[in-house]
């Protein structure tokens, strides 16, 4: 099997930053680090197992219904997936709320399924759905890092900020309030494009 | 063997097992992992009352976090019961009363046209309260509920023995804004609560939620969240709204207070006692509404 396939996801064809898929999420769960790590995980499960699915019956799927076939494979694994934090991981799953059960529309599944699944065996379209979810997961804790370190002064939601420094308690430092809305986090994903562009020359265009 | 995939009949059965496949594996995870959630949701009930009474907050810190809140729990809380809007205990299961059902009945009666109306819905309501002591210390724990920005919010409040001072407060959300309106679920918020008053020259008053900041020695005003005014005045309703209906058990056990304060009467438990706090209780109302 090509190495290509686990590596690439990471940098070279990374789904949020090169692809440009899984955006929306990436704006909605970064606000702190454990959610975006939950989000990544849950992410990495189901497009690895769904791209693994769809491969093993892609000979038998009717052409027709292609897509709703898929769709319900993606659909099962998102609510398993929900039904598993609800019961184990209570906390995180009340964070995340709605979202994890728009982990269905997240275009990276789709569009891995689409890409690779349908004209690849079981085994490597599940490491290509694992190294995407990964390659997601990666963007995520990124901005998830920058976003609640600056916004909240916390990581994990342990303090790292000290107190002192707060403007309330005589110092210089206030949290920017404006890192915590959804904008922000966009003009950070642009930022973490821009720095893998002008390190990686190939993907500019003319 | 190539499969004619395209064959109608074929696409049909296709899709009919394999939604049948699917429909059995969610079936059974959710049958499976139902009383997982459940003890979950009651857990975390179990840890807002608690937090009301300022207990069990360093629950997360814990090895055995859900042991150590059930052990809190069934050591201060020692008791729950369901009222009937005239403040009498009646039949009922605190624990699992549904807010959500009570906050529609006590919605149309705010609504309610003539006070007739209100009285008939007013009927059906079933109040839960939750008693915690804690060494002498006898605690009243009232919950609300209402409409958010995007979703439900709701909360405990926990009032000491004079029904008058609160306590301790918690609040949570569905899905607020995080950082705007969320912040209700923070303890920087619902700590501004502790000691402040439910009346106001004798009468019942509720918190208010004030824009711009509350006066530090305003006993009824607390400070909104700056960006999260449309959740600041959902919560500030849901509290007067709750709390009103609360107001019949409040003035009965106010009265009880007083005649054990000077001049060691019976409790007021007869009729007379009921129509005295019925006035007292539409008069709030009234001031409410204003």
């Amino acid at each position: 099997m090509d190495k290509k396939i686990f590596k690439n996801p990471f940098f070279k064809a990374n789904p949020i930053t090169v692809l440009v898929l899984g955006i929306c999420s990436a704006l909605a769960v970064t606000v702190q680090l454990k959610g975006a790590i939950v989000m990544a995980l849950s992410v990495t499960v189901v497009t690895g197992f769904s791209s693994m699915l769809v491969s093993s019956i892609r000979n038998s799927i009717p052409n027709r219904v292609r897509i709703i076939v898929q769709l319900v494979i993606v659909a099962m694994l998102v609510i398993l997936v929900d039904e598993f934090l609800k019961a184990f991981a209570y906390d995180v799953s009340k964070q995340l709320s709605v979202y994890i059960g728009l982990i269905i529309t997240n275009c990276i599944i789709m569009g891995r399924i689409e890409a690779f699944a349908l004209g690849n065996k079981p085994f490597p379209s599940l490491v290509d759905g694992l190294a995407n979810g990964m390659g997601y997961g990666l963007v995520l804790v990124i901005i998830a890092f920058i976003r609640e370190l600056f916004g909240s002064g916390t990581l994990f939601g342990v303090q790292i900020i000290p107190q002192n420094w707060y403007m309330a308690n005589g110092g210089f430092y206030e949290n920017n309030g404006l890192i915590i809305l959804p904008p922000m986090a966009l003009i950070i994903v642009g930022a973490i494009i821009w720095v893998q562009r002008s390190v990686q020359k190939e993907l500019q265009e003319e | 063997m190539k499969l004619n995939t395209n064959n109608n009949i074929y696409t049909i059965l296709y899709t009919t097992i394999l939604v049948v496949i699917v429909a059995g594996v969610l079936a059974y995870a959710s049958t499976a992992l139902k009383p997982k959630q459940q003890e979950n949701i009651a857990l975390e009930k179990m840890q807002s009352l608690l937090r009301t009474a300022r207990l069990g907050e360093d629950a997360s810190a814990q090895d055995n976090k859900s042991e150590y809140i059930k052990a809190l729990y069934s050591k201060h809380m020692t008791n729950d019961f369901v009222l009937n809007y005239e403040g009498k205990v009646i039949e009922g299961e605190a624990f699992e009363t549904d807010l959500q059902a009570q906050y529609n009945i006590i919605k149309q009666i705010v609504a309610a046209k003539t006070p007739e109306a209100a009285q008939t819905l007013r009927e059906q309501l079933r109040l839960p309260v939750f008693v915690c002591t804690i060494d002498d210390k006898v605690l009243n724990i009232f919950p609300c509920y209402g409409p958010g920005l995007w979703g439900p919010i709701w909360g405990y409040i926990a009032v000491e023995d004079d029904f008058e001072t609160i306590y301790g407060a918690v609040f949570d959300h569905k899905g607020e804004t995080p950082g705007l309106g969320a912040e209700i679920a923070h303890d920087t918020f619902y700590n501004q609560f502790v000691g402040k008053k439910l009346s106001k020259d004798g009468a019942f008053k509720s918190i208010s939620i004030v824009k711009g900041g509350a006066q530090a020695d305003n006993p009824n005003g607390v400070d909104a969240i700056s960006g999260g005014t449309i959740t600041s005045q959902s919560l500030e309703n849901a509290i007067a709204i709750w709390l009103n209906e609360y107001q019949a058990y409040f003035n009965i056990k106010r009265a009880a207070i007083g005649s054990d304060e000077c001049c060691d009467e019976e409790p007021c438990t007869g009729d007379d006692c009921d129509s005295h706090d019925e006035t007292r209780n539409q008069e709030g109302h009234e001031d409410h509404t204003k």
